[in-house]
């Protein structure tokens, strides 16, 4: 009944909208309109709005993370990276004989390293079923796997956050070491083609972005209907009065580790879907600048309210985009003052301001 | 080849003898100093035959500088200036070159490379050069340099150099000297053609820590490529391998002590960049991610400090450390007069908060100083090692860094338990409401406390300085580092961060022959991240109901 | 790990340390329902509790009263989970040992707590607050699914009416007065249909004429459920207590009537001249 129930809320309704738009208008004026029409979309822009709407997703899953549960994970860009590696190695095996060693089975970079045979967590990569059941499995695990340590022993608040912190530093040390078996330093590129097509073509471009705004759109919607179960009341009890929870007779840390691990595994679709389209992972994606980029996204477009999310992604990363083109010296500063401007004026992000304002006008 | 190069030295030392001579009784009358100035004369602009002329003459004259003139013209450190000639001694400073006049030693400042002429050397003059050198040494007079010698002669089975330490033996009154050269006659005695002589000498030499003898008693055991032993006697063999064992078991003592002496020079890194962390979010429950960034500051403070003193490294490096406390606790009490304390009571957006001012920090310093690494120089004190014997030596940056550690902690403790400072800010602490009912200015407080963490993140620079790259990135490279340091060893408990600072660094450690130096510290955070999770509150909790 | 879950639809349970001899109830044949006993807490070597004894019995409406440090609130932490003795037991019925289970065990095997402060979820509407509440399968996936049958919705309504919030139950529980809120905190421990009440405070913000109806409700919830108060008001002890414990330096320092009690030397003494 709630489920896309939105007649009363036209922020959400606009994002919802917006998004629709994104996801057919601008594949099909790329696919239909010669490139010298005005209503052509270029290559390069295709692929950015593909990218923003799987940040978006990403900044959605933390939202549920930390806007509803109340768990400032900083590490959450580890799960994004595990998703973007599982569909990596899928693609590093769909190059075949085209890398530059030509083997048939390993990728280049094992060649080169002088390695014989596949290790055994690269067997059935060739695959797409299995890469995407590891797109959602292996972050799954590790959320499991850390969720079910931390919540169990009440660790919260600032120091769940630096753990979180420390756990993404491990495995950005982790992968950037050559015998991980994972292109150390380097990572996974030049791929050729997705299911037998060629990645780099118009067509699987425009794919890719239907494919990530429907993912978007279907997990906006998921992620509604979500909070908006006793479940999600319950999550965000927890996140208002924990200790109160665990007097109703509720598992305080079961619920935290399903929201974890259900914000985990979207987390690792959106870098799932980010990959092809960015055309490279490596292991600066681990870096914890990247995992607090995910909070501020949320921060700033707003938290507790999904769309914020979306919202603040998009901004944020359309801003990085035009700034680190145009003075890239600028881009840090910048960043660094939305961090200090959101905290200290917005603490409901853009959301809340229009909120506030509309608030306002009708008063 | 070896016999070529005797000969050299042999013809070399007949030539010297001469000059010696000459110097000696044909030119009395005239001073050291002239003599000096004479053959630096030719040492500039004479042919080669000239220059090892004067090479060998410069040996002869009983200068204060001529080791150090000879020294330098071994390294290529011996330049013309192309101004005025002047001859000049230089020590490398990136850009160019620091400069000394060779003759009085006399600071002449900085200069570029272009500005000097290097003198050169055939590889011929280089060889006998550095036995002149060995020669003058080992009859320095200062007894380390006697000893450096020692042992470099040691190494060559050279008859010359033999009988040049035993001459030495001799005259010397030198302990310590006098058993390295004794070491190296020991050494020559287990190749003698007289068995007991040789079990004599093995006996002697088992009990000494020298690479030398264990490379010797290596050859004794090993076997040629048919497979039989180098050595025929199996007696000497079955000598030679007890030795060997007797040797390895103190060498692996001894590798012990530096892995425990790395330990504690990297926990002293991780005590001094948590403890002012240990401060600000143990004491005052404010998480600063700005953290490593006002190390940053500190670091830079020194590379400036150099900069502006290029000549005076030593003064200039402790003069950085009230510097950069002061520096780093103005950014700090900026920081927290601007921005957290209108967070007080909501960490998650401080945190977030002082994230955003570390990036602008980051990006303030690579817009200054260029996104590049700047090097900052060790003062000659702090560089080198102290040598304790062949299989150990401390290097000396890590053994002050050590002590450095200690004396901030130190002083930090008795800040917080003397002062009235520290009273207050323990007062702050513990009940923030109640301090502010007896008077205490606490917003005051706050601004003076955040500053000394922040004050001792600088000073935590200064050190990292002199052991890593100073640039950008360098306070991030310790933040997850130096939270997990403050979070192991229990937040707001000063010797728990002590003890967890050491611990870690020595889990390090002894961690990285094993796993390697990546997965060490993968393994430790990993521990860390378990550990947390068992004890929430690390290795020495605060009790009572005011924790929760 | 020996923690109990206990499945109070009726299901098979296991026998163990926190077994139930009927299944579904606590045992209660031979009178208390809550057993304390020999048990201390200290804080830093503050003694909260000092070889506390104390029993309440099924059905029974017990007033705890003592100067502040008594022990009021540890004793009620010691209850619920949140804080572990230093030594003694602490029983449910005969048979369930509490120190082997955490807060949310021992809340779904019946005991429930009100608290001092009062604790309401400020983001949620008056009538999900009562859902929370509500007595029903509490593990994830069952709470993911849950759907309010219309006995249930009955049952919030009823409640809410009960707490005198019906005509607010759409509106956020954070704008509510605090007097309401004590109510709400009241109301979302009948949902839960406690076998035993922890009562902390309860009027603490309310209008005389609320203080009444807490009474009222109180007493009229004895007999069915064993209810412990903890309160400072003297006045509101005395109309409804029928028996009051005095709790002195975490120990019980005497029990009786309010008559006895209040003409006890020895609690003139603590109140007086402590």
């Amino acid at each position: 009944m709630k489920f896309i129930a939105l007649g009363h809320d036209k922020t959400g309704a606009s994002v919802l909208i917006a998004l629709t738009a994104v996801t057919f208008i601008i594949p099909f004026c790329n696919l239909v309109f010669p490139a010298a029409s005005p209503l052509h979309f270029s290559a390069y822009t295709v692929s950015v709005l593909g990218k923003y709407l799987t940040f978006a997703l990403l900044g959605l899953s933390l939202d549920l993370v930390w806007g509803y549960c109340g768990i400032l994970a900083l590490g959450h860009g580890a799960f994004f990276a595990l998703g973007g590696y599982a569909m990596g190695m899928y693609l590093m095996r769909q190059i075949g004989t085209r890398g530059v060693y030509g083997d048939p089975l390993l990728p280049d970079f094992m060649v080169f390293l002088n390695w014989k045979e596949l290790p055994w967590y690269w067997q059935g990569f060739d695959q797409l079923w299995f890469a995407l059941l590891m797109v959602v499995l292996v972050p799954g695990v590790l959320a499991f796997i850390f969720g079910w340590l931390a919540f169990r022993s009440r660790v919260t608040g600032v120091y769940l956050s630096i753990i979180t912190q420390a756990l993404t530093y491990a495995l950005l040390l982790a992968f950037f070491r050559n015998e991980m078996g994972f292109g150390g330093n380097n990572g996974l590129t030049d791929f050729k083609e997705i299911l037998g097509f060629n990645i780099q073509s118009e067509a699987v471009r425009s794919g890719l972005i239907m494919t990530s705004g429907m993912t978007l759109i279907a997990a906006f919607l998921l992620c509604r209907w979500l909070v908006n179960t006793k479940l999600g009341r319950v999550v965000t009890a927890i996140r208002d009065q924990e200790s109160r929870v665990r007097f109703l007779g509720y598992r305080v840390e079961m619920f935290k580790l399903w929201i974890f691990v259900f914000a985990a595994m979207l987390a690792g679709i959106a870098g799932a879907l980010y990959v092809p389209q960015a055309g490279i992972i490596n292991p600066s994606e681990f870096s914890p600048l990247n995992s607090l980029e995910i909070v501020v996204w949320v921060a700033m477009g707003g938290r507790g309210t999904l769309y914020g999310a979306i919202i603040g992604a998009v901004l944020v990363n359309f801003g990085k985009t035009v700034l680190t083109g145009l003075l890239p010296e600028i881009w840090l500063f910048s960043l660094g003052a939305v961090f200090i401007i959101v905290t200290l004026l917005l603490p409901d992000g853009i959301v809340g301001l229009l909120r506030r304002r509309s608030l306002e006008q009708r008063a | 080849m070896k016999a070529n190069s005797l000969n050299r030295y042999r013809s070399l030392a007949t030539v010297l003898t001469m000059v010696f001579s000459l110097a000696a009784y044909g030119d009395e009358g005239l001073s050291t100093q002239q003599l000096l100035l004479n053959t630096l004369n030719s040492l500039k602009q004479g042919s080669m035959p000239e220059r090892e002329q004067a090479i060998t003459q410069l040996s002869e004259i009983k200068h204060a500088r001529s080791l150090g003139i000879l020294q330098a013209l071994l390294d290529g450190r011996l330049f013309t200036l192309k101004s005025d000639a002047r001859l000049v001694t230089g020590t490398d400073n990136n850009q160019g070159y620091a400069i000394n006049d060779a003759i009085s030693g006399a600071p002449l400042g900085a200069i570029e490379r272009a500005d000097v002429n290097k003198i050169n050397l055939t590889n011929k003059l280089r060889v006998s050069l550095r036995k002149i050198i060995g020669r003058l040494e080992l009859n320095a007079d200062d007894p380390v340099i006697r000893l450096a010698a020692v042992k470099a002669m040691g190494s060559e089975d050279d008859e010359d150099a033999l009988g040049l330490l035993k001459a030495r033996a001799a005259v010397e009154k030198d302990e310590t000297v006098r058993k390295a050269i004794n070491v190296v006659f020991l050494v020559q005695e287990m190749n003698s053609s007289d068995k007991a002589v040789r079990i004599k000498a093995i006996d002697a030499l088992k009990e000494q820590n020298s690479l030398d003898v264990v490379n010797r008693l290596n050859a004794m055991v090993e076997k040629d490529e048919s497979g039989n032993y180098l050595e025929t006697d199996a007696d000497i063999r079955n000598l030679a391998k007890a030795a060997l064992i007797k040797i390895n078991t103190r060498v692996q003592f001894y590798s012990a002590i530096e892995t425990v002496f790395f330990g504690l020079s990297l926990g002293a890194v991780l005590v001094l960049a948590a403890i002012g962390l240990a401060i600000t979010f143990g004491v005052m429950g404010v998480i600063n991610m700005a953290h490593g960034e006002l190390m940053m500051l500190g670091a830079y403070t020194t590379y400036v400090m150099q900069q502006l003193m290029p000549n005076y490294l030593g003064i200039s490096v402790l003069l950085s450390i009230p510097a950069a406390f002061v520096i780093s606790a103005l950014a700090g009490m900026a920081i927290e007069r601007g921005i957290i304390r209108f967070l007080y009571g909501r960490p998650l957006e401080t945190l977030l908060a002082t994230f955003g001012v570390s990036l602008i920090l980051q990006q303030s310093v690579r817009s200054i100083f260029s996104p590049l690494n700047r090097s900052v120089a060790t003062p000659e004190w702090m560089s080198g090692s102290w040598q304790i014997n062949d299989f150990l030596s401390l290097t000396w940056n890590r053994f002050y860094i050590l002590v450095f550690c200690l004396l901030v902690f130190m002083l930090l403790l008795q800040i917080l338990k003397r002062t009235r400072l520290g009273l207050e800010v323990r007062a702050v602490a513990q009940n923030r409401n109640m301090a502010k009912a007896m008077g205490i200015p606490t917003a005051k407080v706050d601004a003076m406390t955040f500053g000394l963490g922040s004050g001792v993140a600088g000073m935590a620079g200064v050190a990292l300085s002199q052991i890593t790259n100073v640039g950008p990135n360098l306070g991030q490279a310790y933040i997850v580092d130096s939270f997990m340091v403050v979070v192991f060893g229990g937040v707001g408990n000063l010797l728990g961060t002590l003890v967890a600072g050491f611990s870690l660094g020595m889990a390090n450690k002894f961690l990285e022959p094993f796993a390697g130096a990546v997965l060490a510290k993968i393994l430790v955070l990993v521990f860390i991240i378990l550990f947390i999770q068992k004890r929430p509150r690390g290795l020495f909790p605060q009790k009572g109901r005011a924790a929760d | 790990m020996n923690q109990h879950t206990f499945d109070l639809s009726g299901k098979d349970n296991k026998t163990g340390a926190g077994s139930l001899l009927v299944k579904g109830e606590v045992d209660t044949r031979h009178g208390p329902i809550l057993y304390l006993e020999d048990v201390s807490v200290s804080f830093d070597g503050f003694k909260a509790l000092n070889q506390l004894s104390l029993y309440i019995e099924a059905g029974e409406l017990r007033c705890l009263i003592g100067p502040n440090g008594a022990g009021k609130t540890t004793l009620m932490d010691v209850i619920t989970g949140k804080t572990r003795p230093d030594t003694g037991s602490v029983f449910f019925g005969q048979t369930i040992d509490l120190l082997q289970m955490d807060e949310p065990a021992i809340a779904q095997a019946g005991i429930c707590r009100k608290f001092q402060k009062p604790s309401v979820f400020d983001a949620l509407t008056v009538f999900e607050n009562m859902e929370l509440a509500l007595k029903a399968d509490k593990r994830t996936w069952p709470t993911l699914f849950h759907r309010l049958t219309g006995e249930q919705t009955d049952r919030i309504h009823e409640i809410t009416g009960t707490i005198g919030l019906s005509s607010s139950h759409q509106l956020r529980a954070g704008i509510l007065s605090h007097g309401q809120k004590q109510w709400l905190e009241i109301g979302m421990l009948l949902m839960q249909e406690p076998k035993v009440m922890l009562v902390d405070e309860p009027i603490a913000g309310m209008t005389h004429q609320e203080v009444e109806r807490t009474a009222e409700l109180l007493l009229s919830l004895q007999g069915q459920r064993s209810i412990v108060v903890v309160e400072h008001d003297m006045e509101f002890v005395r109309s409804i207590a029928r028996k009051v414990t005095v709790l002195h330096e975490g120990s019980v320092l005497t029990e009786g009537t309010m008559d006895e009690v209040q003409n006890d030397p020895r609690v003139i003494q603590v109140y007086l001249g402590g």
